[in-house]
């Protein structure tokens, strides 16, 4: 008997995907094509709300074991993936308004991936996880080459999709020896299959088999060594797909992680294996963004440390003292607190780099300089993500979410984690200061007055927007100042967040 | 007491207010914002200087801490961060000494906005600094202490990159960096207080009951290291001598005035109030390093040639004289270092007034290049021999106290490492008067070089004595009466050092 109210939401977004297909071939109107996307995307975070108000549910069950759990944590993810799309969709529309950018395709591909990022949330066991994060990410590839002029966009695509294949496998390989070894696909049934037989732990089949699965999802987040892809993927593709990359597509993956490593697998596996990518990851994260020159690489390399921070906490189960049930609760709502902080900075930052640049790609630094005394509020927007991802007032967001890691890591007894956390945000200040002086430096004299931001895309002429917001069209200045103001808002009232978080809490 | 509790959120309100309206209104009212922004910090200075009441003391708590007044409400119960700020006599000198230097420099910067950037930003920015600086003072909360520590950091960096000097940027990186160093092992020893007393009540952690010995010493430790880089302690201190020189007047009047003493204020009030079985350990250590930066800060002094460079490395000395005091863990030693955070406050905060007005001058800080300031000016030479003096610490001069009763309260703890210390310091202090008198022959005495004598004769202008004058008067009065800054400590230095294990 299959639950179809449960799988509303998943129906929403697919169907949305579908609807968007048609309305592009019947009606191949940008405006209605478009507006069919962001009122699915609104749907589907509607009608996750809906379901989990009416308590839990699961279907496509095998006995006690369940492969699509409507619970609120799923509904929280949902939510989060349907308001990422609209915003995304939001800052797309000078990409959508510049020559060779087919609107129906990227309205469906989007569409599509928002598909699966709904779905990662309801997942009950690996396969479906696995497939679900699968259909967030295919889009992608696609989406990240659609520049189709530029070379930098197909090499993008083509390393993103070679190393993600090849991620997926090591998965898949990971997930198939867990089967091989426990008999269970299902989460629930994984965890009590460790529970009940501890020496299961020390079988090697077992402690490979969850190594691989998660390093093949660190693949997704980009954590290091697994990170190669994130900056030539981001650089190449338009700058709203770069956004959704370093958003949605890095939450899926934490949500996979977040979903297997606490509980299905076994801890004392996946816990030193976490700590270690995690410290990675932060660490050359950090180190390779101060020499970055180009604006969307450094945001890349900077969301590749970003990662290293929302793995950190989990990381403190690779001791004894983490394991403890109190302290896992403690890490995974600081985990999944510090994503939601996360996203809601690195959408301002991606935001502006839209809005100050229009279609054209995100271009060097230089080209920023004086950049918010030419549009102040959008100045404002980055320099509060800005100063928010690196962690300090006035961006109170991330001096929080800073806050929330430190917390749990000490909470959890891996203070060293903590001075490592803690020493990389101060790496971190030192390129995010950089943009943020270029941004309110006097512009270079030397380039004229003309060397503004927006004229120097000789490649793709930008399109001058007939009417907006203080000369960034309405949909971006909407979609930035909506996430600027979610930042501001849980910058002073972090308890929403925390509250949202203890939700995902297993 | 409810009136009460508004009026100490209006000392944090009433500054965060006026930066935005300063900052929202129209451009081309640049005068008129600055203007505002003054009114702003004359009605927080109000606000502050009204919460004296010391005769209330413990009403409300039966703690270490028996603040005047306090408010305490939840803000994020996830983090255990609640909004509890309050003031007491530890506090209440110094929330004082920020309202009013935040005020001055105001006045000032409406008289004179430094070229680099809008003066209204300017303006802006001083209030913001306010707001993180009173707001440490009067934390109860250490969380929220942490928070309102790190607010800081940013807008001193614009003020430092925007308005500064030649090598601002580099001088401006270098700052918030290095702060900013200190203040993230900060948040990791408040969150390691924090995890092991489930508590961030200051109040309730004060004394260091219910955490152990380890956790003590790993928590004075990193809170330790992170004062210390912002006061700054030698050898952490060389973010300092850069940023002095490079900021603007009234960016390095805010800095050395309060924005060090954020850090010995940390220094007493968290790291010995929350750990003192770890400051106990670390005391011989700290005092060292504080004997040290008072011989290398004078001893740099003397090689100086810069005017502003000289009177930044003469903070480095002064705040060994603080730390040294804290070091001791004596009553004495204590309120020592707190009329001595005090009187630098003013004397530094005079000294960088008037470098700021000589550099205005003469084009150059170079004190080679000056000479015979005397002749041209003599009322600025007066008020620099002056401050001088006061920075000294001849008696009857605010410095006096601070410097004296730290070397007493050395030599009082008896013992071969503490008798030494105290003699080395005295030393050190002797160098001060070298390196004064030397900077006095230099720049006041002497013909008048080419870069003085194209110096107008006029005298002060009338905003510059408006801005130093209450600093002179200060100088002056607590040098003379010290229970203008000591008369209240008494109580809660007591409850501090009776904590600490012999």
């Amino acid at each position: 008997m299959i639950d179809h109210v449960a799988l509303l939401p998943a129906y929403l977004a697919a169907g949305t995907a579908v609807l968007v297909l048609l309305v592009d071939l019947l009606v191949s109107r940008r405006g209605a094509t478009v507006a069919f996307t962001g009122l699915g995307a609104a749907a589907t975070a509607v009608g996750a709300i809906a379901v989990a108000r009416g308590g839990d549910r699961a279907t496509f069950c095998t006995g006690d074991a369940c492969s699509y759990l409507a619970t609120s944590r799923a509904a929280l993810v949902a939510v989060l993936f349907a308001l990422l799309t609209l915003g995304v969709l939001g800052l797309s529309a000078p990409t959508l308004r510049s020559a060779g950018i087919p609107v129906g395709e990227y309205c469906f591909l989007l569409a599509c991936s928002m598909t699966g990022g709904v779905v990662i949330g309801y997942a009950g066991d690996l396969v479906t996880l696995i497939v679900s994060l699968e259909t967030l990410t295919l889009p992608l590839y696609i989406l990240v080459g659609l520049r189709r002029t530029e070379v930098t966009s197909a090499e993008g695509a083509i390393t993103f999709f070679v190393v993600s294949v090849v991620a997926t496998s090591v998965t898949l390989l990971g997930a198939a020896l867990l089967y091989a070894s426990t008999g269970a696909v299902h989460l629930s049934l994984l965890r009590s299959a460790f529970a009940a037989d501890a020496s299961l732990v020390h079988e090697p089949l077992v402690q490979v088999a969850a190594a691989l699965v998660v390093l093949g999802l660190a693949f997704k987040v980009a954590a290091v060594p697994f990170h190669a892809w994130a900056p030539t993927a981001y650089d190449g593709a338009p700058v709203p797909v770069a956004a959704y990359l370093s958003t949605a597509s890095k939450l899926g993956g934490v949500i996979a992680l977040l979903y297997v490593a606490i509980g299905p697998l076994p801890l004392e596996v996946a816990g030193p294996v976490l700590a270690v990518l995690a410290v990675a990851t932060m660490t050359v994260g950090n180190l390779v963004a101060l020499r970055q020159s180009r604006m969307v690489r450094l945001l890349a390399w900077s969301s590749v440390a970003q990662a290293g921070y929302i793995l950190a906490p989990l990381g403190a189960a690779a001791f004894a003292a983490g394991r403890s049930s109190d302290a896992l609760d403690l890490a995974v709502a600081a985990t999944v607190a510090y994503a939601v902080f996360y996203v809601a900075m690195e959408l301002g930052a991606f935001g502006s780099v839209v809005a100050l640049r229009g279609s054209a790609d995100g271009g060097a630094i230089e080209d920023y300089r004086g950049a918010a005394r030419r549009t102040p509020w959008v100045g404002v927007t980055f320099l509060l993500a800005l100063v928010g991802l690196a962690g300090l007032p006035p961006g109170l967001a991330g001096l929080f979410a800073k806050v929330t890691v430190v917390r749990s890591l000490l909470g959890g007894g891996a203070g060293w984690l903590a001075v490592i956390v803690a020493l990389n945000a101060v790496v971190g200040l030192a390129y995010y200061l950089r943009v943020v002086y270029a941004l309110y430096s006097a512009p270079d004299a030397s380039l004229g007055a003309d060397a503004c931001v927006r004229s120097d895309s000789s490649s793709q002429p930008a399109v001058a927007p007939a009417f907006g917001f203080a000369g960034v069209p309405w949909a971006v200045a909407a979609a930035l100042l909506l996430a600027t103001g979610v930042a501001v808002v849980i910058g002073f009232a972090p308890q929403l967040v925390l509250d949202a978080a203890n939700l995902a809490a297993p | 007491m409810r009136e009460w509790s508004v009026v100490l959120v209006a000392t944090l309100a009433l500054p965060a207010l006026g930066a935005l309206v300063v900052a929202l209104l129209p451009g081309n009212a640049d005068r008129v914002a600055r203007l505002v922004g003054t009114g702003f910090a004359a009605a927080a200075f109000v606000a502050s200087v009204v919460l004296y009441r010391p005769g209330d003391a413990g009403r409300f708590t039966y703690g270490a801490i028996r603040p005047w007044h306090e408010l305490d409400v939840p803000w994020v119960p996830g983090l255990d961060l609640r909004f509890h700020i309050g003031v007491d006599g530890i506090s209440y000198p110094l929330l004082v000494l920020t309202t009013l230097l935040t005020l001055l420099c105001c006045a000032y910067t409406v008289w004179l906005a430094p070229a680099g950037g809008r003066g209204r930003t300017l303006v802006a920015l001083l209030l913001i600094i306010e707001v993180g600086i009173a707001g440490t003072f009067l934390a109860l909360d250490l969380v929220l202490f942490f928070v309102f520590f790190e607010v800081v950091l940013l807008p001193m960096y614009a003020v430092i990159a925007v308005w500064g000097g030649d090598g601002r940027r580099h001088a401006a990186r270098k700052f918030v960096l290095y702060t900013l160093f200190g203040s993230v092992l900060l948040l990791v020893g408040v969150f390691t207080v924090v995890a092991k007393a489930g508590t961030a009540d200051l109040t309730e952690l004060t004394g260091g009951d219910g955490l152990s010995r380890t956790t003590q010493l790993v928590a004075f430790v990193l809170l330790a290291i992170a004062f210390a880089v912002k006061s700054p302690l030698w050898p952490l201190h060389t973010w300092l001598p850069d940023a002095h020189t490079e900021a603007p007047t009234v960016g390095s009047v805010i800095l050395a005035g309060v924005l060090l003493k954020m850090g010995t204020y940390g220094l007493i009030r968290v790291a010995v109030g929350v750990a003192p079985e770890g400051a106990a350990w670390a005391a011989p250590v700290l005092g060292t390093l504080a004997v040290a930066a008072i011989v290398v800060g004078s001893l740099v002094c003397l090689a100086q040639t810069e005017l502003k460079r000289l009177i930044a490395y003469s903070s480095v000395g002064h705040m060994g004289f603080v730390l040294l005091g804290i070091a001791t863990l004596t009553a004495t030693g204590i309120e020592a270092a707190l009329i001595g955070n005090i009187a630098h406050g003013v004397i530094t905060g005079l000294l960088f007034f008037l470098a700021g007005a000589i550099k205005d001058r003469a084009h150059t800080g170079v004190l080679g290049e000056l000479g015979g300031l005397r002749e041209r000016s003599p009322w600025l030479a007066g008020v620099l021999g002056f401050a001088a003096i006061a920075s000294i610490g001849l008696p009857g001069l605010a410095g006096f106290w601070g410097e004296a009763f730290a070397v007493i309260a050395a030599l009082g703890r008896g013992g071969p490492l503490w008798t030494t210390l105290g003699v080395v310091a005295a030393i050190g202090g002797a160098l001060t008067a070298a390196y004064f008198m030397r900077l006095l022959r230099r720049v006041t005495h002497g013909p008048a070089s080419p870069a003085v004598a194209t110096l107008s004769p006029a005298s002060l202008a009338g905003p510059e004595l408006v801005a130093w004058a209450p600093l002179i008067v200060l100088a002056l009065a607590i040098g003379l009466i010290p229970a203008l800054v000591l008369g209240f400590v008494g109580d809660p230095v007591q409850a501090l050092t009776s904590a600490v294990p012999r």
